[in-house]
């Protein structure tokens, strides 16, 4: 079970977060059919570094992007995003 | 005398064996005891039935399994090896029929060569009648101990722990490394799966001793170390998690507390494994019968336990530890018959035994299901000891297991010890002891007789059947396990799998780490599955909320049912009512009257800020910035694939404030689904959205009378269809929304849950003065059938588009919501799609779930999602979904629900029974 460092509760236990979806599999809204049901359905499966979305879903709440390693889950960088975060 | 035996005296615990009454002493495991009475003969093998004894004196045990405790606490597949004996003990052998002595299915193994390796696999080829055949009597013939149908009595706890470091195994190794640590000022954590310190001691004592250890844990002990004692490492998981399993009491037994075992997950700083090594057994012809035991077993059990496994040995090795058990053996005034060492002069000669050099067992010989004796060929000729016991050593296996789970873990090859040794690894974990290092062995050369020799005794696996493997194609260690099934069940390939990897790396001509090995998965011993439950194995872990209005309803009786969290009155059943009489009557009072109803668990979403309505128009598929103040619509939502995913309704409360409501069933996604909204897509929007469901409690008042009731209620003019007002109700004040659900003139009332009570208890008093009643989910499901709502769950099953449920001409034409550009693919408006249809029986009743059937032996082209009867004229009605449904309205077709046995003859009319034109809740 992965220790999580999350940036606002500091390292957490993995069943406090939820995985939602990889980074690249975001949609927004308005994006032509063919780009968007791409990012959707076909998309790649790196042995390697990915960026994740996660929720602490017990805590703050806070979603996160994860740059997370496959094989080894090493994650190596952590992010909140939401409006708290805009510049 | 022959065969096992012990001393008499201090024998104190009573226990029984196959229901024979027996004496142990304390400290004994039930291997140990089983012994001391003599009894050698303690299960049959999983495949051939063949008479197996007590193997190893450890987890390791692939032979002595049995089934001990009664009712709920039966625990079958236990190690015989891994039992303490307590008072009352029952303790019975399993894969056995009639007896244990007598096994029918024995006779099986007179047919050794019909089920060779692979022989379930085998049996998928050729007719499907045959394989039925085979599979009724595989099932029966072969197996293990049968699990409890009883539910366990005893509870199971969860605990998280945290130290800097965890010693994994208290023998010396464990105890140094745990105390110096612990000298550092490290907060350290030692465990021991045995209920000793240092077991190895009791068996071999060295320069140190139990006292040595004792004092050791005193030491660690004081300097606020922790050590807990029958307790397994049993996972190792990321970032240094390793999860424990705590044995309170020995299987079977009652606990004092209630408490059987508790699951530990522990963060370690690092971790030190000190978890020893495990023996291998020879391979030989008939090496499988009782009265073959391995080198420190037989020491474990004549110094720790006090019982002597045999009185005329041979002993058989190729490697120096077999010397401490002649030793031993000797000590305890047992005559060692002879040495037989695989390795070549001078091994062994200066021992003062019979040593005999390039020697290794042909086979051995039983009677009455023990060992009689062992042949041997020596330099051209048989020799043959009449013997009761062999004592093998085949070298020794580091328990690497921990270690390969921490991941990244590359293991060392020692050739000299034929073993394999924890190498570097991703986490912070080192090795110690006889789990990082083992002694050289001699050469174990090549049976006489492959098919007789065992390797694997928990699945009857010989050398033979790796040959077989071999011959039929399958070369990776991956397949040879799943093909011969070697190195499953309990024992997960403790003794079996260096023997494998040795025959395949032979045949396949390479070293044996080049042969591959197959990944040692947590568990290291078996778990109980109540112990990974926790305290959630007794209620299926669903945790149930509570309705505002809990109270309310439990003083009526209603009839409950779960609905997501919740409980909710399902009826109202009056006395004798059945469920379908009460819910029949509540529906009618709805349709001719008045009735109300609690629908305080729907899905509430508060979305205010500039922003409000740009926010909502991504989430919903509808318009909602043309929604004057006061007013709401319906409106649906769809997932990015363009599919509905939940339907509700959305008012304007003020110029920036709108309420969302959505389904209870998808409350959870739907929160997730508009935080993620908010937090990731959008989060530039000067919108705020509060998840309001249980800040509100709803009552729903529906019927022709309802206007009535609101007008006597809130003292003014209730709002019309889609309109909202504020108004108090009983000094409360509340939100009034005119929806209708029923297809009836009806109102929904929002009030803070605290404040619920008095304003449930005004409505009910006023709707029963209009002679009206309360409605439950039952009564509500008929009404918004027979209207044509949709539920989620029901007709809203993920797979249909807003084309498939007409809700299309409702679409945000300005498009920019979620899902718009995946309902933009043509395919998704097709013609030929599932579209939802109303169903009405020409005869019969419809069932609920059935399929949609043209004629008998068509395949499906559709299915039934909700049926009901029309309320008030009676008849069977249905809506569903139908390929091309729309038009093929007017057409007959089946409705069959083959696992009910009912059917019916229907017709395809639109999905509207009732007040088509929604006259009845317009003024």
């Amino acid at each position: 079970m992965l220790l999580i460092n999350c940036p606002h509760c500091g390292p957490r236990a993995q069943v406090e977060f939820t995985y939602e979806r990889t980074a690249d599999s975001v949609v927004l809204p308005g994006a032509p059919a063919d780009a968007a049901m791409e990012r959707l359905f076909t998309r790649a499966n790196p042995r390697g570094e990915d960026d994740e979305i996660w929720r602490l879903s017990f805590g703050c709440r806070a979603w996160l992007v994860m740059t997370r390693h496959r094989s080894t889950h090493a994650i190596t960088a952590i992010r909140a995003v939401g409006p708290e975060t805009l510049p | 005398m022959s065969g096992p035996s012990r001393s008499s005296g201090g024998e104190s615990i009573n226990f029984t064996f196959d229901g024979k009454a027996l004496l142990g002493r304390t400290g004994d495991t039930l291997a140990a005891a089983l012994l001391a009475n003599g009894i050698g003969l303690v299960g049959r093998s999983f495949k051939y039935h063949r008479p197996r004894g007590i193997m190893t004196a450890g987890v390791e045990e692939p032979n002595a399994l049995v089934t001990v405790g009664t009712g709920g606490r039966t625990e079958p597949n236990t190690r015989a090896t891994d039992v303490f004996v307590y008072e009352g003990l029952i303790a019975r052998s399993q894969n056995r029929w009639p007896s244990l002595r007598f096994d029918v299915g024995a006779v099986i193994g007179l047919f050794a060569k019909a089920l060779p390796a692979g022989f379930y696999y085998k049996t998928f080829f050729g007719s499907a009648r045959r394989w039925m055949f085979y599979e009724y009597f595989i099932r029966r013939a072969a197996g293990l101990g049968a699990a409890p149908v009883e539910a366990d009595p005893d509870r199971f706890a969860q605990r998280a722990a945290f130290c800097d470091v965890l010693v994994v195994g208290a023998g010396p190794a464990g105890l140094i490394a745990a105390l110096t640590a612990a000298e550092a000022g490290e907060q350290v954590l030692l465990v021991e799966q045995d209920r000793v310190l240092a077991p190895s001691l009791l068996r071999d004592q060295q320069e140190l001793d139990a006292v040595w250890a004792d004092e050791v844990a005193t030491k660690i002990r004081a300097l606020g170390g922790r050590i807990l004692l029958r307790s397994t490492a049993s996972g190792y998981w990321d970032d240094n998690l390793i999860t424990l399993t705590q044995r309170q009491t020995e299987p079977g037994q009652e606990p004092a507390d209630g408490l059987a075992q508790r699951l530990w997950h522990v963060r370690a700083g690092r971790v030190i494994l000190a978890a020893g090594a495990i023996e291998r057994p020879l391979a030989f012809a008939h090496n499988d019968r009782p009265g073959v035991m391995l080198s420190q077993a037989v020491r474990s059990y004549i110094r720790r336990f006090g019982v002597l496994p045999g009185q005329r040995v041979v002993i058989a090795t190729n490697n120096d530890d077999a010397y401490l058990t002649a030793r031993a053996l000797r000590d305890a005034g047992v005559q060692v018959l002879a040495v037989l060492d695989t390795r070549p002069a001078p091994a062994g000669q200066a021992s003062g035994f019979p040593v005999h050099n390039d020697a290794l067992p042909l086979s051995t010989s039983g009677a009455r299901h023990h060992l009689t004796g062992v042949s041997a060929r020596i330099n051209g000729t048989t020799h043959y000891w009449q013997a009761d016991l062999l004592v093998t050593s085949g070298g020794f296996t580091p328990v690497v297991h921990l270690h390969m789970q921490a991941g990244g873990a590359a293991l060392e090859w020692d050739a000299a010890a034929q073993a394999f040794l924890p190498g570097s690894a991703r986490q912070n974990v080192t090795s110690i002891g006889a789990a990082a290092s083992a002694e050289p062995i001699g050469p174990t050369p090549a049976p006489a007789n492959p098919g007789k020799a065992f390797i694997d005794f928990q699945n009857d696996v010989t050398l033979g059947d790796v040959d077989l493997a071999w011959a039929e194609g399958y070369r990776s260690v991956e397949h040879l396990k799943r093909y011969t099934t070697l190195g499953m069940a309990t024992d997960q390939g403790k003794l079996s799998n260096m023997a494998a990897l040795g025959r395949l790396a032979e045949k396949q001509g390479v070293a044996i780490p080049e042969a591959g090995l197959t990944t040692f998965r947590p568990p290291y011993t078996p778990v109980t599955m109540g112990l990974l439950a926790g305290a959630k194995a007794k209620d299926g872990g669903a945790h149930v909320r509570r309705l505002a209005l809990y109270d309310v309803h439990a003083a009526k009786n209603p009839i409950w049912q779960p609905l997501g969290y919740w409980f909710r009155p399902r009826a109202y059943p009056t006395a004798g009512e059945t469920l379908a009489q009460a819910a029949l009557r509540e529906a009618k009072s709805v349709r001719t009257n008045v009735g109300m109803t609690d629908v305080s668990t729907l899905a509430k979403f508060e979305v205010s800020g500039p922003d409000a309505a740009a926010f909502l128009e991504i989430i919903c598929a509808t318009s909602v910035s043309k929604l004057a103040v006061g007013r709401g619509r319906y409106t649906f939502m769809l997932r990015e694939d363009g599919m509905v995913f939940d339907d509700g309704t959305v008012w304007r409360l003020a110029e920036n404030r709108y309420l969302l409501t959505s389904s209870t069933g998808g409350a959870d996604r739907m929160a997730t689904h508009i935080s993620y909204v908010r937090q990731y897509l959008c989060p530039h929007l000067r919108v705020s959205a509060v998840n309001v469901q249980e800040h509100y409690a709803g009552i729903a008042v529906a019927g022709p009378k309802a206007k009535v009731v609101l007008t006597a209620l809130i003292g003014e003019e209730p709002p019309r269809h889609m309109s909202t007002i504020p108004a108090m109700i009983a000094g409360i004040p509340v939100l009034v929304l005119a929806a209708s659900y029923s297809g009836e003139r009806a109102f929904e009332i929002y009030i803070e849950a605290s404040r619920a009570a008095p304003v449930w208890a005004a409505c009910e008093e006023e709707v029963i003065r209009h002679s009206g009643c309360l409605y439950g989910m039952e009564a509500m499901e008929f009404l918004r059938i027979e209207k044509g709502h949709l539920v989620v769950g029901g007709e809203i099953d993920g797979r249909l588009t807003p084309h498939d449920l007409a809700l299309d001409r409702m679409l945000n034409k300005a498009g920019g919501f979620i899902g718009a550009s995946g309902l933009s693919r043509p395919a998704l408006s097709a013609p030929g799609r599932r579209q939802l249809v109303g169903l009405e029986a020409i005869e019969g009743i419809i069932p609920e779930g059935a399929m949609l059937i043209s004629s008998k032996g068509q395949s499906p082209q559709g299915h039934i999602t909700a049926a009901a009867f029309r309320i008030i004229e009676g008849g069977s009605i249905a809506l569903g979904q139908l390929e091309g449904g729309f038009s093929h309205h007017g057409e007959e077709l089946i409705a069959t629900s083959p696992t009910r046995g009912q059917k019916a003859r229907v017709r395809v009319v639109a999905p509207h029974f009732y007040d088509v034109a929604g006259d009845r809740y317009r003024d």
